[in-house]
């Protein structure tokens, strides 16, 4: 107990970003050794295994999908997004955490975001490949997906750029290339640090292929700089807009509880909070197994926690106003969603997603919550589940109740709407996991440079921890 | 040493980046020019030691984002107003404010690859081989040691005298750098 509140002061005066007693050199031991010699830790095995199996049963999944059409999901008319849309908006939502730690925060010069940059980032990317399947899948030709993009077409037909899905198009491709540029970018001299004291011929070879020859010069660090200041410049704008664009596929819309301005902040703040939860997610069980406390202290996981509370609130705002203003509009039909949200079939969602977003997301008001894995823990996998829960309340519910009452419907996901959802989980771990054994979870190099900052000359002339 | 050079430089290794770049101040005031400083991580002020004040790359990343701005609007006029008018409503054909989030995601777009491809041209990366690799202690580059390389191609450069001038600066070890 004592030491618990020992935890807990520390982390409210400032608990250091990184545990002292560390120096270049251990920094740099510690972190590649994950990936070149310590022996991989049995629950990766676990994790890969079980992980794996769900990437098979996605590829069952949509084995069967091509082959008979997309009849065998859950969707209709009215309701003719189903699953597909509520996974790839929840999935591009969850990306955004990552360009938010190593982007906004390095340009907010926010320190704590080193050690967690890499591992966000590489998040970022698994995620939005999840993403990007389902409006593929959801094309129902997905072979014809070319179609989107302004290519010289014999057809001379071409994308109608007046539509906010082949926006949509643009902003998650633009996206994704960005993102694994700036991750690529960031890995450079870690990867020429691992071609270094990789002692085995193929590592070796492999990393120093992949480092492209960097050899830490003055000059290009300069340059390095600079390019990932820019980078981190041109990601910021970029990530609002991905989100932004991806709330106009709703607000361009004239469907009641589609058709409002609310929409596009409140699903950028939506996205960043999902976000961090799944950083959390995976945070929490990394430094565990992979014994990286000193790295990842309780200062980030309390930061993570105020992060998740703020966007949480600007959630709830948001949720507040949407309620308020389809009572102001005086629109019957605004009004009648508002109601049959929380009164018709599908009010179970409604309720459990404000207590999953809302209610329970409160606890991290108390310091003793967002200092405690365990809570934190908690709370992320209510804030994944409550996230979800939204964006299903609102594709289906507006789309099952629109003006006409010859045109309402309902919706319920099929078997194979949950396997291929479950599925796209078991893939994003499975990168997530083929992740953490090849590259170096956290930046070697951006660590070594915060030890600098934080300590000063001579680290080295103190005994080697 | 009629033949030409047979090392590509010397090379001397420190302990910290402070050391770093006051040994790499004192061989520029010195009159070195052709030098360079290897740190395992960015070390503020080391570039301008050594006498690097040009950088390029924000003038190529401006450019990416004109051409991506103006490439990207472009392209959506070329398809909704010159190569394919289609009238909707006898609504504008040149409905510009519907163009703006193309435009915009193309300009982060081509931005981004004009930085990261520009940051590797401009390093000479990817480059297969450099002599520098070829000293042994070099390998600590990336963990936690720093160098001060001056090259055998710079005029003042005298094998003897420049061994004796970085001998000179207190560092842990002087090596000679194959080419």
């Amino acid at each position: 107990m004592a030491n618990e509140l020992e935890k807990t002061l520390a982390a409210e005066e400032i608990a250091p970003v990184i545990e002292p007693g560390y120096t270049y050199a251990s920094i740099t031991d510690k972190i590649s050794a994950i990936v070149l010699t310590r022996p991989t830790p049995r629950v990766w095995y676990v994790g890969f295994a079980f992980s794996f199996l769900l990437v098979l049963l996605l590829l069952f999944g949509i084995t069967y999908l091509l082959t008979v059409g997309v009849g065998i999901w859950g969707i209709n008319i009215p309701v003719a997004w189903g699953f597909a849309i509520v996974n790839f908006v929840w999935w591009i939502g969850i990306g955004h955490a990552g360009t938010l730690i190593s982007a906004i925060l390095l340009l907010m010069r926010q320190k704590w975001r080193q050690s967690i940059n890499r591992f966000a980032e590489a998040m970022t990317l698994f995620a939005v490949m999840c993403a990007g399947l389902f409006p593929l899948l959801h094309l129902g030709r997905p072979w014809y997906f070319y179609w989107l993009f302004p290519y010289p077409s014999t057809m001379d037909i071409q994308p109608q750029f007046r539509s906010p899905l082949v926006w949509d198009v643009f902003a998650v491709s633009t996206y994704f290339t960005v993102s694994i540029l700036f991750w690529y970018v960031g890995l450079i001299p870690d990867l020429a640090t691992l071609r270094d004291r990789a002692r085995n011929r193929f590592p070796r070879f492999a990393y120093g292929m992949l480092a492209m020859g960097w050899r830490g010069s003055a000059i290009h660090w300069h340059r390095y700089e600079t390019a990932y200041l820019l980078l981190a410049g041109l990601a910021t704008p970029l990530v609002v807009s991905v989100h932004t664009v991806v709330s106009f596929d709703f607000t361009i819309g004239l469907v009641p509880g589609w058709h409002s301005t609310i929409f596009p902040p409140y699903f950028v703040a939506g996205a960043i909070y999902s976000g961090f939860a799944m950083v959390l997610t995976l945070a929490i069980p990394l430094r565990k197994i992979y014994g990286l406390e000193d790295f990842i202290t309780l200062r980030h996981l309390k930061n993570m926690g105020e992060v998740m509370l703020a966007t949480g609130l600007i959630v709830a705002y948001g949720y507040l106003m949407e309620g308020f203003m389809s009572w102001y509009s005086g629109s019957p039909y605004e009004r009648y969603l508002m109601f049959y949200r929380m009164h018709g079939l599908y009010r179970y969602m409604f309720w459990a997603l404000l207590v999953f977003n809302i209610v329970i997301p409160q606890a991290l008001w108390f310091l003793r919550v967002r200092t405690s894995p365990l809570a934190l823990f908690a709370i992320a996998i209510c804030v994944n589940i409550g996230m979800w829960l939204e964006r299903y309340v609102i594709v289906v519910v507006s789309l099952s109740r629109d003006f006409m009452p010859s045109a309402w419907g309902t919706y319920s996901g099929t078997v194979w709407d949950y396997a291929i959802f479950i599925g796209t989980i078991g893939l994003f771990l499975t990168l997530m996991l083929v992740f953490v054994r090849l590259l170096p979870m956290i930046s070697i190099f951006e660590m070594r440079g915060l030890l600098h900052a934080e300590e000063g000359a001579e680290p080295e002339s103190r005994p080697q921890g | 040493m009629a033949t030409g050079p047979v090392i590509y430089g010397l090379m001397a290794e420190f302990t910290s980046p402070e050391a770093l770049v006051a040994a790499a101040e004192r061989a520029h005031r010195e009159g070195y020019r052709r030098l360079d400083a290897y740190s395992p991580f960015p070390v503020e002020g080391l570039a301008e030691a050594i006498g690097f004040h040009r950088n390029l790359l924000p003038l190529l990343v401006l450019l990416g984002g004109i051409v991506g701005a103006s490439g990207g609007f472009f392209l959506q006029y070329w398809f909704h107003v010159l190569d394919y008018p289609m009238n909707i409503g006898g609504r504008p054909l040149n409905s510009w404010p519907m163009f703006i989030p193309v435009t915009f995601e193309l300009t982060i777009l081509i931005a981004a690859l004009a930085a990261v491809l520009g940051l590797l041209a401009l390093n000479g990366l990817p480059m297969p081989y450099h002599p520098v690799f070829n000293v042994e202690r070099f390998e600590l580059a990336s963990r936690n040691r720093f160098f001060l390389c001056i090259e055998s191609r710079d005029v003042k450069f005298d094998a003897a005298a420049t061994r004796r001038f970085m001998e000179d600066l207190n560092p842990q070890g002087v090596y000679e750098v194959e080419p």
